[in-house]
């Protein structure tokens, strides 16, 4: 355990909060790439998800981008990116974005395919259109898969963030490899805690809004059925409804 | 008016769904679909307000195709009860009451008073207003169903087993409900069964459909029964045996009717 | 290619020591998760208590793990233990909550049937409720060794050998090929993996399509309704 008072004398070090590459420099370079990879990823993954969740076509080919992505070694394409692209913050900006995808894409298409299909059916016969079909049945109903995506992207993001200052100076991961070099276990084991506690903070956070984005009527059916069924509904009683012209 | 001219629809894996269908469901009436699953009966349902597009043949609402109109629109005008209500679970009731005429563009207030006055007109409290439908008995939600499908005083009101899921005791209630609120408001309605005794009891027009969505006879109640088309519509109905086979058997000097299982079924008084 | 086929006994070598590393982390994380799995499904309030803690292993970036362990089990950084430690870890995160939500598949009724023809408490979960949540328990599985292969491959930054060697070497020395090899290798030994796992489980839950996903399931649910 002692190993473990270093690691934490090490991040209580005032010397360790100031000047290049403090704690505090750290971490902020390691939230803002997180960020704005999150929202690049974003704008590319939650669209066609969305897209594939309303309309069921493409699932097949989607949910083979989203596996295959996820069997990709992260390691192996940061440091392929880094060659390709060389030293500095492109390449890591890149292999995050496309290992942050799958969780963003199923989450999406998850989340708007997990509504009952008897609701949307409802929501067509009343005269909604498509796109209102999507914004006020679809995603409120969908929208806690969808925040869990959201939710595993970031970690994702945040754990490779860690691994990419092995081929960039930047981010929380420097620590690790700065005491690995110099044989500073306790710089790895202190920088180790920060990134942990960093991904616990943002998962709470997660968490908090994944229970925020339940809708109210949902909540209160989960309450009242609790004991009697399982907590997702089930799509698998009643009639299948295979009839419609979406348009 | 609705009106089917030579209607089929065949679906895209080949399965005819209605076959070369006429009918007209007369205004201001209730017109009841019945038969198996598989007869084609709720396709031919979602052809008027265009859910499902006819492969062949037309469908006309007063004299117009339903072909020229805009699925959305026409669909915003015709009210709709489905089963299990289908009622948007995250709304509070007021609000599904309330969403097709807020999405027509009526005013929010104007929108929900008029929901609320609905809420009467189906026979349920006020304060439900603003539970969630999962806080609602099966038989509360199907009235909030009926109300929603209302709410823009549509005059064609579509009704797609909308009592299928509700244990008979509360079935047998809102089937006395809608004939009294028919008795009000003269909607033309279409309601889908596959039980031929909701069929007789709420149908001013009873279509019997067979498997293969092919019309076997569409008729008024008591025609159908007098009168039964052929042999599957006999069989259908039950018209020679059970509780429709009656027979007059004089007890105590009174004429007592009794079915074909010698239950009685009433007195014959004139 | 050249590249390859001049080093073909190193990528042999180190897929073997990939294997070494991954498959015993997977075997032991299925084994702790069911019953764990099981306890969750069986005792409600245990269920959010374990899920959490599962959900913040999960949470814990990997690299981190590596170098956090060996102060708690006295290993050292560059021991393979080390590495396998970790990834059970993480399997037991991702299998937990599958299993869990695999035995709460098995139908009630099917559950009641069998107390009533007399299965005893231990018979009924080896002979009724295991097999019936197999092929659930399959797909985590599955799901945990597309993701362990993959991060084993991370020991290799902190001097743990493996296929990740390719990475560490050719990012070092410049050799794209090495790379390109490393990864396609990883991904070849996942899919090996995911294979010979898919294989076991049709010969143990011969009655189900391993691949029969639950959206398939319930499928043929509806029809069953539709029919009766």
């Amino acid at each position: 355990m002692n190993l473990f008072f270093d690691g934490i004398a090490w991040i209580l070090d005032p010397t360790n909060w100031t000047g290049p590459g403090s704690i505090p420099e750290r971490i902020g370079q390691h939230l803002v790439i997180s960020a704005v990879v999150l929202v690049i990823a974003s704008i590319i993954a939650l669209p066609v998800g969305g897209a594939v969740g309303h309309t069921g076509r493409g699932k097949d080919l989607s949910v083979m981008v989203s596996g295959g992505l996820r069997a990709l070694p992260t390691l192996g394409v940061l440091t392929l990116f880094a060659l390709w692209l060389g030293i500095g913050l492109q390449a890591p900006i890149i292999a995050l974005v496309i290992l942050a995808i799958p969780p963003l894409l199923a989450g999406a298409y998850a989340g708007l395919e997990s509504v009952d299909r008897r609701t949307i059916d409802a929501a067509r016969a009343m005269g909604m259109r498509e796109g209102q079909i999507v914004g006020r049945v679809e995603l409120p109903l969908g929208m806690p898969i969808v925040v869990g995506g959201i939710r595993s992207a970031t970690l994702q993001i945040i754990a490779t963030a860690t691994l990419a200052a092995y081929v960039a100076d930047f981010g929380l991961g420097r620590f690790i490899f700065a005491g690995l070099k110099t044989r500073d276990y306790a710089e790895m084991l202190g920088g180790s805690i920060l990134v942990i506690i960093l991904a616990l903070v943002v998962d709470g956070c997660f968490a908090i809004t994944q229970r925020l984005v339940v809708p109210a009527g949902v909540r209160a059916a989960m309450a009242t059925d609790l004991r009697s069924r399982p907590t997702r509904p089930r799509a698998a009683v009643g009639r299948p409804i295979t009839e419609g012209n979406p348009e | 008016m609705i009106e089917f001219r030579r209607v089929t629809k065949q679906f895209p894996d080949g399965t005819v769904a209605v076959e070369d269908v006429d009918i007209v469901m007369p205004p201001h009436k209730t017109t009841v679909l019945v038969g198996s699953s598989g007869s084609g009966k709720t396709t031919l349902l979602r052809m008027i307000n265009r859910m499902v597009d006819p492969t062949g043949g037309q469908v006309l609402i007063d004299g117009m195709d339903v072909a020229t109109q805009d699925p959305v629109q026409l669909r915003r005008g015709i009210g709709y009860v489905m089963q299990n209500s289908g009622l948007l679970p995250h709304r509070k009731v007021i609000d599904n009451v309330a969403t097709v005429p807020l999405l027509r563009g009526v005013g929010k207030r104007e929108a929900y008073a008029h929901a609320l006055e609905l809420l009467d007109t189906v026979g349920l409290d006020r304060s439900l207003a603003d539970r969630y439908p999962s806080q609602l008995s099966g038989g509360q939600q199907q009235r909030v169903g009926v109300a929603r499908g209302l709410a823009v005083d549509p005059n064609i009101l579509l009704m797609d087993e909308p009592f299928g899921a509700v244990d008979p005791i509360v079935r047998a209630e809102l089937q006395q409900e809608l004939l009294r609120l028919q008795g009000e408001l003269g909607k033309t309605v279409v309601f889908v069964t596959h039980d031929i005794d909701e069929a007789f009891l709420l149908g001013d027009q009873v279509v019997i459909m067979q498997q293969g969505g092919k019309i076997s006879q569409a008729a008024s109640p008591a025609e159908i029964l007098a009168h039964p088309a052929d042999d599957f519509v006999a069989d259908f109905v039950g018209a020679d045996r059970g509780k429709r086979a009656l027979h007059v058997t004089e007890v105590d000097g009174r004429n007592v009717v009794v079915d074909a299982d010698g239950r009685p079924a009433g007195v014959l008084t004139s | 290619m050249n590249w390859l086929w001049s080093n073909l006994d190193l990528v042999g070598e180190l897929m073997l020591v990939h294997l070494a590393l991954s498959v015993p982390a997977i075997i032991l994380s299925f084994v702790i998760s069911v019953p764990i799995g099981w306890l969750a499904h069986r005792y409600r309030w245990s269920r959010g208590v374990l899920l959490s803690l599962c959900g913040l292993l999960y949470a814990i970036p990997s690299l981190a793990l590596f170098v956090a362990l060996p102060p708690i089990t006295g290993l050292s950084l560059r021991s393979p233990l080390n590495l396998v430690i970790a990834l059970t870890l993480y399997g037991i995160a991702v299998i937990v909550r599958t299993s869990a939500d695999a035995f709460d598949s098995v139908e009630p009724d099917i559950r009641q049937s069998a107390t009533a023809v007399g299965y005893s408490a231990v018979g009924r979960f080896w002979g009724v409720e295991l097999p019936l949540a197999g092929p659930v328990l399959l797909s985590g599985v599955r799901v945990v060794i597309v993701s362990t292969v993959s991060l084993a491959t991370v020991g290799a930054v902190i001097g743990v050998p493996s296929l990740g060697s390719l990475f560490t070497d050719g990012f070092q020395r410049g050799i794209q090929a090495e790379i390109v090899t490393g990864i396609v290798a990883t991904i070849v030994l996942a899919l090996a993996l995911d294979w010979a796992s898919v294989l076991i489980g049709r010969l143990l839950l011969p009655w189900s399509r391993p691949s029969a996903s639950a959206r398939r399931l319930s499928v043929a649910r509806v029809e069953r309704v539709d029919a009766a």
